[in-house]
């Protein structure tokens, strides 16, 4: 079984690297244009951007399936300038206020480098530091040249993508995870089925990418590959952790249920099975909130069984976060061992 | 062991009021020092040895004092309001005993208070010495008194208000007793004025000028329910002090401590305590800088009238100072 | 000094937080080992550099104070692998979540470099009263990412963090990276130093990058008592004007160094100082500090039986974040600054350093 080495981590690090807030995602995109590049199958841009390709497979009564992972990331753009090279900005995508100062950026398509300070705690008082500083209070500040900058320009952490043993700490892992993965399986696309591969947009400000792909596909069903939280951290009082969502270090996750999807058991049950077989290890995604472009994708056309399947990691929308190596492994191992047993059959009966 | 620990319990010096304890601990160490002064500021520098060739001049700080109080202000009725002498807590006054340096005991009582979920304030408490009137008060503005509690052995730990740093005191003065031989010019030095601010080490230290210091005094653990966060406990073995809240410890100093036990195998733990400070933070800025770092007791409720120490970890932290003390340090 | 930037550069990559000064040290020490007549460290781990004047023995000195430790984290506990810490220094928690770090650790009986995140837990695992509002440094965690007995085996209390920020340069002849504060002063010594190979001078001069100042000014204090010198610069980093910090206690970004003035500086040197950058016309700020600068000169001022200081500052923005940001020209023109000072001594200049009331 083709499984990941050295070409795979290289590839996440140059996507990782890459700056591409949603509604801008043009920096990934040349990256998996370029390593489409050559391969069997048929590949095109769509009115939003995203790169719909489909692999037509060999076998008999292929099923249609899209496997879908955002190319965009959480990120900020400038939105006023107060001249001096400070530049007022929003957040794009959900993001926690508490995550930003103190951080550095990188601007606009050279990559320019910016911070986003904070007042010296010197100058603060007690009563202060107890209240979380607003947006509206932060700038990006560029440095007092000559500007090169202009409101509308896009900014993402500038935190480099690191490798220490299993351990990988980068931004934006949510979802070049996925993309990496899905452009494998791409590569390495199983027969007995039409692959439709979409490296979706704008996932992050309310999976617009994924909605028009789903219709443009019109599949009999939809693997979502992304990133997940993982919340395994102890609690503050020393209490039991109930609420980790998932764990690093116990596989790719399943989705039963988040906020916008419930993901038709008949997948999760043939997911969960082949794991099982194939001796790999996985979880169940705890119930809950949040979402993938699933939430758009069943809902398309007259509707599309799915699920999805995410790389555990931490920190998600932040300046950093962290998968495990393995985790990731087997997240595609998992989706190649599911997608190589998929027929026509799993969906022959009603959904539960 | 115990007995000393017990006398020096419970005797009653709080800060800048140390003769009491001087005059016990001066008898306990005569026979083992070469030399015992005292300074301006009633330190007790005792000095054991002289300097060989690959000796130091060393100094060991134990602070004898204990935290108070101190009477501000007597009413016509005979009762004591008062202000603290050191890092007194609120929520282990009320109700509390104490004991005047002539001997007067008094406890103390609360105003009226309102709202039973929140200590009194220091200006809420009194002291009521059984005086009816001004004039039949035995304490006059100015008097001190500490905490009365008697000390208890409990077998494996022992409880005793002023551990902090009675328990020091101990441990040097066994070391004191223990120590045959050292190429070292050893000043033990009994210091005073510790809980208002390291004012007799700050002294002795310039007096003394030692190439190296090393305080004996208690830290804090985190061996309690719902206590505050630390990784030291009582019974895993003295405390190397790595960081507190005043001082960062010579790196140098954490890893000659942590050889010495580790190649005597005597159990030790790291210490990062977040807050308070020592002696040693008093020795290591003295003239141009001595190279410093402190042997904590590990010690639960510190600053109560009750504060509770291991046996076992009294008998290493005797141990390890021999050790440190009885060869040559390399740096 | 053609070039400032490397070097300044190879000082943000060193930790050397406080009490722990060793890997700023050696850097510093290369670097100045051949503008220097002596090195040597002190007691506490100051490096001291001495540049003998050409005046006659007992030739009088002086000392340029910079401290070169860091602030930082350190480590206070492990639970299932996560780090728990506290600050070497003054940090503002605020600033931390989502922080790129390095933790030093120890427990596998050599320093081993670990790249770690300082981390927020979901607010499902923080006591509910906190909401949306800042964690505390007691609540937030470090992840190395590392299963949890592997950390175990790797770790221990006591160990240090740094930030990893790596320094960036900004437009307009800017630089940005945690530990600007105050490496942006050892660079300003070093150049002050450069240009004295070139300008003979009567005094002799002792160039000292401090240690521990984060925790309390410990290090000058030793320096100064052990090098007894007439006189003390002190310099350090001051607020720069920017976003959040716009009073009275700021000064311009890339508008020159700044004086200071106020009870921990000695009139006499301000003024000889000010009437200096005025003839040269290299342009500077002033500070009013009507109490502690916060600098080593608060200490140095009041070592043995007094010792006049004077205190100059780089403006500095973000001061104690991983983003702090300065001018490279403040820092040269700091450096000149003090190296026209020094090379201007007099043998009798101390009996102009008297209160002229």
């Amino acid at each position: 079984m083709p499984t990941f080495g050295n070409a795979q981590l290289k590839l996440l690090e140059k996507l990782c690297n890459a700056s591409a807030v949603s509604g801008n995602e043009g920096e990934v995109r040349k990256i998996v244009l370029e390593e489409l590049k050559g391969r069997t199958g048929d590949v095109r841009v769509d009115a939003l951007g995203n790169v719909l390709v489909t692999c037509t497979g060999s076998g008999k009564k292929r099923l249609k399936v899209m496997v879908s992972a955002h190319m965009d990331e959480v990120g900020f753009m400038l939105v006023a300038d107060d001249g001096e090279g400070f530049f007022r900005f929003e957040t794009v995508g959900g993001m926690d206020v508490r995550q930003l100062p103190g951080k550095a950026v990188l601007i606009g398509k050279e990559h320019l480098p910016g911070v986003i300070g904070a007042r010296p705690i010197h100058l603060t008082t007690a009563e202060e530091r107890k209240k979380t500083i607003p947006l509206d209070a932060l700038r990006i500040d560029f440095g007092p040249g000559d500007g090169k900058l202009k409101p509308g320009d896009r900014a993402v952490f500038a935190t480099r993508y690191q490798r220490n043993g299993p351990v990988i700490i980068a931004k934006a892992l949510d979802d070049r995870l996925g993309v990496v993965t899905l452009l494998e399986l791409v590569k390495n696309a199983p027969p007995n089925i039409d692959l439709l591969a979409a490296f979706t947009v704008q996932e992050e400000i309310g999976l617009r990418g994924a909605k028009v792909a789903a219709y443009a596909f019109g599949p009999d069903l939809a693997v979502v590959v992304d990133a997940t939280p993982a919340n395994d951290l102890p609690s503050w009082d020393d209490e039991e952790n109930t609420s980790f969502n998932t764990k690093l270090g116990l596989g790719p996750a399943i989705y039963i249920a988040d906020g916008d999807t419930l993901y038709d058991p008949r997948l999760v049950r043939h997911f969960g099975k082949s794991a099982q077989s194939a001796g790999i290890p996985c979880q169940f995604r705890q119930p809950g909130g949040g979402g993938t472009d699933a939430g758009a994708i069943h809902k398309a056309r007259a509707g599309v069984p799915s699920v999805s399947v995410s790389v555990p990691h931490r920190y998600s929308h932040t300046a950093a976060s962290i998968a495990r190596l393995d985790d990731w492994k087997n997240t595609y191992a998992l989706l190649l061992a599911s997608l190589k047993h998929l027929t026509p059959e799993l969906l022959a009966s009603d959904r539960a | 062991m115990k007995k000393l620990i017990q006398k020096l319990t419970e005797t009653f010096s709080p800060s800048g009021f140390e003769a009491g304890i001087r005059e016990v601990i001066r008898k306990e160490i005569k026979p083992f020092a070469n030399e015992v002064r005292v300074d301006a500021l009633g330190n007790l520098i005792a000095r054991k040895g002289s300097k060989s060739k690959s000796g130091l001049r060393i100094m060991l700080a134990g602070h004898m004092d204990e935290i108070g109080l101190m009477a501000t202000h007597i009413d016509a009725n005979g009762f004591i309001r008062f202000t603290g002498l050191g890092g007194i807590r609120l929520t282990y006054l009320a109700g509390g005993r104490v004991r005047f340096m002539d001997g007067t005991p008094g406890i103390i009582g609360t105003d009226r208070l309102t709202d039973l979920t929140k200590a009194p304030s220091l200006d809420q408490c009194f002291i009521d010495v059984g005086a009816s009137s001004l004039k039949d008060c035995p304490v006059k503005v100015g008097d001190v008194c500490a905490f009365d509690r008697p000390f208890v052995d409990l077998g494996n730990r022992m409880v005793a208000k002023s551990m902090d740093d009675r328990i020091g005191c101990a441990v040097m003065i066994e070391a004191m007793r223990l120590l045959k031989t050292s190429p070292h010019e050893l000043y033990f030095v009994f210091t005073t004025q510790e809980e208002v601010g390291l004012r007799g080490a700050t002294t002795s230290s310039f007096g003394v000028d030692p190439d190296l210091g090393l305080s004996l005094d208690v830290t804090a653990t985190g061996d309690t329910p719902k206590g505050s966060r630390m990784e030291v406990a009582l019974g895993n073995g003295p405390a190397v002090k790595v960081k507190d809240g005043g001082m960062l410890a010579d790196p140098r100093i954490v890893s000659w401590m942590i050889r010495t036990a580790e190649k005597a195998k005597i159990p030790f733990q790291r210490e990062v305590l977040e807050g308070g400070t020592t002696d040693a933070r008093a020795i290591q800025v003295a003239r141009s800088g001595v190279p410093a770092g402190c042997l904590s007791v590990p010690t639960r409720y510190v600053h109560s009238p009750s504060e509770m120490v291991d046996t076992a970890d009294v008998q290493n932290s005797i141990k390890l100072l021999v050790k440190l003390l009885g060869a040559p340090v390399v740096l | 000094m053609t070039d400032l930037t490397p070097f300044l550069k190879e000082l943000l990559t060193a930790p050397g937080l406080s009490g722990y000064e060793d890997p700023a040290a050696e850097i510093i020490s290369a670097k100045w080992k051949p503008l220097v007549h002596e090195i040597s460290r002190g007691n506490l781990g100051s490096l001291h550099g001495l540049r003998r004047g050409t005046g006659t023995s007992p030739r009088p000195s002086m000392m340029v104070a910079t401290h070169m430790d860091a602030i930082g984290l350190m480590v206070t506990g492990i639970a299932d692998g996560f780090l728990r810490l506290t600050q070497v220094g003054g940090v503002d928690s605020r600033v931390l979540p989502g922080t790129l770090v390095t933790v030093y650790a120890t427990g596998a009986g050599r320093v081993q470099p670990i790249p770690g995140i300082v981390v927020l837990p979901n607010s499902r695992l923080l006591p509910p009263e906190i909401g949306l509002n800042p964690v505390p440094l007691e609540y937030l965690f470090l992840d190395t990412g590392l299963p949890s007995r592997k950390v175990e085996g790797l770790v221990q209390v006591g160990d240090l963090v740094s930030f990893a920020q790596p320094p960036l340069e900004l437009s307009g002849g800017t630089i940005a990276g945690h530990t600007l504060d105050n490496r942006a002063s050892v660079a300003a010594l070093t150049v002050c130093l450069e240009e004295l190979q070139s300008r003979p001078h009567v005094w002799d001069v002792w160039a000292v990058a401090t240690s521990q100042e984060e925790i309390g000014t410990i290090g000058a204090t030793g320096s100064t008592y052990e090098l007894h010198p007439a006189f003390v610069i002190a310099l350090d980093v001051t607020f720069a004007k920017g976003p959040g910090a716009s009073d009275w206690q700021t000064s311009p970004l890339g508008k020159g160094p700044t004086l200071c003035m106020g009870p921990n500086i000695h009139p006499a040197l301000y003024k000889a100082m000010k009437e200096l950058a005025d003839r040269l016309e290299i342009p500077y700020g002033l500070e009013f500090v009507p109490r502690h600068t916060g600098t080593d000169g608060y200490s140095t001022q009041v070592v043995a039986a007094g010792v006049p200081t004077l205190v100059m500052g780089i403006p500095l923005r973000y001061m104690h974040t991983p983003v702090e940001m300065v001018a490279v020209k403040d820092i040269q023109r700091a450096g000149r600054l003090m190296a026209e000072f020094i090379a201007g001594l007099t043998p009798d200049f101390m009996e102009k350093i008297v209160w002229d009331d």
